[in-house]
This record gives C-alpha cells, structure tokens and sequence, in this order.
C-alpha cells in the first residue's frame, strides 16, 4: 500500500461524509412547512421567466471554440518560460513565431467576424 | 517517490482508455462520443506522463502538451463540424445521420 | 553545446516553412482581396480567382524549388540520409519521393478546384489555404522520424482535410461525411497515440532510431511489445482504410466535394502510407515475424471488401472509394513481401496510383455543373457522343486502375506479383491476381456506360483549362509510366526505406 496517498483517502473519506452526514442530520431538524410559492424554482428572488432549456445563439458556441483553441495554445509558452534562461535569443525568436502564427489565426478569425456580437 | 509503481498508473490509464472505447463504441449521441475520445486521449496523457516521471525525462511531457493542444483543435474544429450538422438536420443522435448509405 | 538550429535544420524545415508561409498568406490576404483589386482598379473586385496564379502556384514553386535543393544536397553529400533537429527529421530518398508526389498532387488539385469551387460558390481562399497546410502536415509526415513530429504532421494534415471535406456547409451530405471522417479520424488518432505512448515507454525516448533498438532487444511474445504493435497498427490501418476499419472512406469520398476527394484518396493516402512504412520498417522492422501473417490477412481482407462492394455501387464516387481500399490491400502485400522489390513496388504503386486515380477524379469533376453533381454512373452515359476527348481520357485511367498491361496500373501491380513471388508467398500473389479479375469487371461496367449508353445529354463537358490541361498531363504521364518505366523504377529505387 503506497503511504504517499493515506492522506488523500483520508480526505476523500471526509469529502463524502460531511455532505451525508449534514444532509441526514439537516433533514430531521429542520421544520418543513411547504407552500406552491416556496416550490418554485429560485431565479435570484424574481419570478422565473421561462424554461431554462432556450436556444443560445450560436455565438456562445464560436466564441467558446475560439477561447478553448487561444486558451490551449497558451500552453507551449509554459516550455519556454521554464528554460528561458538557457534558450536565450534563439528562445525568444521561436516564441515570437509561435504568437505571429498564433496571430494569423486571430486577425482571420477576427476579419470573418467571428467576434462580433450579432 | 512516494512509492506508488509504474504498473498501476498504466493500468489505470489502460482503464480509462478502455472506457472511451467503450464510450465510443455504445453511445449514440455525436457529443458523448466526442467526450469518449476526449478520454481516451487523456489516458494516453496520463501513459506519457507515468512513463516520463518514470524514466526521470521530459520528453513525455512535452508530447502531453501537444496531445492536450490537438485535442483541443480536434474539439473546436469537431464542434463546428456538429453546429452544421445540427443545423442541416436538427439532430445529434449518430443513427440519424444516415444519408450516405448504400 | 549543440546550436538550437543550424543550417541543416533550415534547409530541412524549408518545404514546410514555404508551405505554411504561403497557406498563412492566403488566409490573411484573402480578406483583403477585394480591396487591393479595388486598388488596381479590377473590373470584378469581388472575384477572387487571382488568388490561385498570385499565391497558389508560386507557394508550390518555391516548395519545389526548395526541394530540389534538398536533393542535390543530399546528392551532393553522398549520404544516405540527413538528419536535423536532433534526428526529428530526416531527408532521404523516402521522403523525397513522397514530398515530390504530395506537391504535385497538390499542384494539380489546386489548379482544378479553379473553377470547381466557383460552381459550387464557395470561397477560394481558405480552401487553397487548407491544400497548402495540409501538405506542410504530410511534408512531416513523409520526413518525420519522431513520434512527435509524426503524429503532429498526420494531425495537421487530418485537420485540414476534416475542414475540406465539410467544405459544403449548407449541403447535408458534405456535413455528414466531414463528421463521420473527424470522429472515426480522431478514434484512430487515439488508438494510434496509445500505441506511441507504449513505443515511448519500451523506448525510453520518441526518436524512432532508439525505439527500434529497444523493441528488437525485446522478446517476440513479450505482451508490452503486443500490446504496442496492435494499438500503433490499427491506428495506421485506420488512416490508410485497410478493411476491418476502412468504414469512413466511402462515406467521406461520397459526400466530399470532388476536387477534395481526389486530394484524400491520392494525397493522404500516399503519406498514410509514408507514415505507415517509417513505423512499420522502423520500430516494428525486428517484430516482422509477428506482424507479417497478421498484415496479409488484412491485405487479403481489405481487397476482398474493396473489390466486392465496388462491384455493386451506383455512384463514381463511391465505387473509387471502394477501388481505393482495394489499391490498398494490394500497396500493403508489398509490405508483406517486404524485399527490396516489395518495397520499389509499393513506391511505383503509389506514384502510378496516384496520376491514375486523380485523372479519374478530374472527369468526375469536369461533369460536375449547373445542379447535376455528376457522380453516378448513369451520369457518365454517352460521354464518348459528348466529348470525345474525356472519355479516352477515363478510358485510360479505368484501364490503368484495372491493372492491363499497356498503361502504368499493370507495372504497380506487376511489382508486387513478383515480390510476392520473388519471396514465396505464392498464394497471395494468387488471389491477388483473381482479384484483378473482379476489379476489371466494375471498371468496365463504367467504360461500357460511357461508350455504349445513349446520353440524355448532348452538350459536351465544359471543363475548364487547368483541367484539361491536368487531365491530358496525368493520362500522358499514366501511359508513359506504363511504356517507358526505367526512368520511374530507378527514381523508386532510390525511395526504399533502408
């Protein structure tokens, strides 16, 4: 049995308990009185509106495909930051072509119009 | 080293690649299998990585980043393939994506 | 301390640099287009046709130009190979060969979507722009000789070709094929990586060179071994539509726009199958004894499915798909063979193929207008009333891809009948010769079509310039492969993987 992980089981353990044990416990003490206004679904205080299953404009999904795509990319910086000492110039000219490539993507998506809101 | 072997790290990964597989093979909605190959990408991530810690090397490490970054291209350009198939039929479901057939 | 990038490293990258430089232009000047013909005072600002002799072909001169240099260094040098960036790429004769067929393959798909996109109205730009990206990923994929470069060259080429193949947006069968070829695409890709991340941890490094010594210090039934042979190969059979996992091909030839068809089926089947061999002749090379009765039965399976299902297909398109599995299993019974006329062979199967089963695409798409799509078989009737000139041009690469004699389809096979032969795997060559047989037969069905059949039609095709004048090129170079194939077989020779 590998020692290095009796903490985390330990932790995990206590994860699970103290939501059951909270949830069980709260059950029991508290008063429960309910009401059709009680019922309804809480929507920060105001009358809900409609259903929460509407259609999205496909915005949301473009924007999230670019944000995924940029926000990944960012990764390959990490490499360079970490020997950045040792690579020196050489480093700094690779990354400046990674972000001109990186750029070209953004200035094409930018120009489709991928990022204006309607 | 905190002890934990080789060996159980490529099982687990073993496992998870095993589920994506599955995932892939038994699930109809177009969404769902993409997260299964999500996750058996994943486990090829977690197979690098124990072999990398193990070997005391990078270069595992480095091949993560690239997984994790074409992933991350195959989903975006995966999605936008999905919002024009969804958009020309109005479903997600893999069976009824059929019109070339024989 | 070694320098990051010496000048090796530079004039080996170059192909690649020229290509992804010139795809990035395409792609930022694209949007601009209309605003600098404005400025030349153009009569159509809008059109954007320019873009092909302005950045297309000057992109593929320069590669070429660029790979010229490279084979007269190595020429110069007198090495086999040379290596850069540490030995994550590699030029020799293999890659040479591969890169020289990419690009033209490249040359003659871009010079005849010219006018095919503008019937489909679709956009110019981005299209050229993904051709030119997705060669710089099979320029990795043919010089790699590294897990990373490899598998980063083979995702890029995917990627663009996922993008091209949906290329149709409002059209339901383009959609369903990008679709089905990503997600299939992608299981592949991840089978294929499981496998590397095995070959990494037997090897201890991603260079193919340290993994192929430490797989043949392995054992032969060493489980780990298995386990990374199968993972690695069904990834690779996937990509190259070996049978069990060829599903994707028809469905992503079918409903790809055709000019998109004929780069998949000849382009990233060729650096599929570079891809294939670097593994297969590398790391795996010690394990022949395992794999080899295992990669004949795929072949035998993989020609009995291509063969069989074209026989009953109505669509063109779909039938080359099925062909193409079948040119397949035959490419790959050259790996099984596995000497070095084995190995010539699949070079000349793949440079054969490749003029051939463009050249057959090309009249597909020159049928291709108004609201017909051209790509049933009925479609083809009467094109020898039509235009003449077409269909003895489709006669001669249906011919070719059947494999008889005169033209440049029997010299690709004849290679691997004798390897197979040479190498005693007389059985094999058996039934890969009945299967000729079969493959004459649903080639024919469409030459009869086309000489026999009343058309409903009169009108000849009206097939644009760069089409004719591609067609005429892959049919003269499909017959002069097959009457003059010294020159071809020695530039094959100095191909083979050693």
């Amino acid at each position: 049995m590998p020692e290095g992980y009796v903490p985390l089981f330990i932790f995990l353990a206590v994860a699970i308990l103290f939501p059951v044990v909270a949830l069980i416990l709260a059950k029991y003490i508290r008063p429960d009185v309910p009401s059709r206004v009680k019922l309804e679904a809480y929507e920060c205080g105001i009358q809900t509106a409609s259903d929460s299953r509407a259609r999205y404009t496909v915005r949301f999904y473009i924007i999230a495909i670019l944000f995924v795509i940029f926000d990944v990319e960012a990764i390959f910086l990490l490499p360079w930051a970490v020997r950045y000492q040792v690579l020196g110039w050489f480093g700094v000219a690779e990354v400046a072509v990674f972000l001109v490539v990186l750029a070209v993507g953004y200035v094409w998506a930018y120009k489709k119009g991928a990022l204006e809101w309607i | 080293m905190n002890g934990v072997p080789l060996s159980w790290y490529l099982v687990l990964s073993a496992i998870l690649f095993s589920l994506g597989v599955a995932g892939f093979l038994f699930r109809r909605n177009i969404i769902t299998i993409f997260m299964s190959i999500e996750l058996m990408l994943n486990a090829v991530n977690l197979t690098f990585i124990a072999f990398s810690y193990d070997l005391r090397q990078v270069n595992g490490h480095i091949f993560t980043f690239f997984v994790m970054v074409v992933a991350a291209a195959e989903a975006a350009v995966g999605l936008a393939i999905i919002l024009t198939v969804y958009k020309n039929r109005g479903t997600l479901n893999a069976d009824d994506v059929n019109s070339l057939r024989f | 301390m070694t320098p990051f990038y010496t000048a090796t490293d530079h004039l080996v990258l170059l192909p690649a640099i020229m290509l992804a430089f010139f795809g990035c232009a395409i792609l930022l000047l694209d949007h601009w287009a209309p605003d600098i013909m404005a400025l030349f005072r153009a009569a159509n600002p809008k059109d954007r046709k320019w873009l092909l002799p302005v950045f297309v072909l000057p992109g593929i001169a320069f590669t070429a130009y660029t790979l010229w240099r490279q084979q007269s260094y190595l020429a110069a040098s007198g090495a086999t190979d040379i290596q850069a960036f540490q030995g994550s790429l590699v030029i020799d004769g293999f890659s040479l060969f591969f890169n020289w067929i990419f690009l033209i393959a490249s040359l003659i798909v871009a010079i005849v979507s010219y006018r095919y996109l503008d019937i489909e109205g679709e956009h110019h730009g981005e299209y050229y722009g993904l051709i030119l990206l997705a060669n710089s990923g099979m320029f990795f994929l043919a010089a790699g000789s590294d897990l990373v470069t490899l598998f980063i060259g083979l995702e890029l080429m995917a990627l663009c070709f996922y993008v091209m193949v949906g290329f149709l947006r409002g059209d339901r069968r383009s959609n369903e094929a990008a679709m089905k070829y990503l997600i299939l695409g992608a299981f592949s890709s991840g089978f294929l990586l499981y496998g590397f991340s095995i070959l990494y941890g037997i090897g201890g490094s991603t260079k193919l060179a340290a993994i192929s010594e430490a797989m043949a210090a392995r054992e032969l039934d060493d489980p780990v071994l298995w386990l990374a042979l199968i993972t690695t190969a069904v990834g690779l059979l996937f990509k190259i539509s070996a049978a069990p996992f060829h599903m994707w091909a028809p469905d992503a030839y079918e409903g790809a726009p055709t000019t998109v068809t004929a780069y998949l089926s000849v382009a990233s089947k060729a650096a599929s199958f570079a891809f294939l061999l670097r593994i297969f002749l590398g790391p795996f090379a010690a394990s022949r004894e395992v794999w080899e009765p295992i990669l004949a039965a795929i072949a035998v399976l993989t020609m009995t499915v291509g063969n069989f299902a074209a026989i009953s297909q109505t669509n063109v398109k779909r039938l080359l798909a099925y062909s193409s599995i079948s040119h397949a299993g035959y490419m790959l019974l050259g790996l099984v063979a596995g000497n070095e006329t084995g190995l010539q062979g699949i070079s000349v199967y793949i440079l054969v193929y490749t003029f051939m089963n463009l050249g057959a695409f090309l009249v597909i798409v020159a049928l291709r207008r108004g609201n017909l799509i051209g790509d049933e078989i009925e479609d083809l009737a009467g094109l020898m009333r039509r235009s003449p000139g077409m269909a003895m041009l489709m006669l001669v690469f249906l011919v070719s891809l059947a494999g008889i004699p005169p033209t440049a389809g029997f010299l690709g096979k004849f290679y691997i009948f004798l390897a197979l032969i040479e190498t005693g795997h007389y059985v094999l060559a058996v039934i890969a010769t009945l299967y000729v047989a079969v493959a004459i037969y649903y080639y024919f069905r469409m030459v009869r079509t086309m000489f026999l059949d009343p058309s409903a039609e009169q009108e000849p095709l009206a097939g644009s310039f760069g089409l004719r004048l591609a067609g005429v090129s892959a049919g003269v170079l499909t017959l002069a492969i097959g009457d003059y194939p010294e020159p071809f077989l020695r530039l094959a020779q100095t191909s083979i993987l050693r």
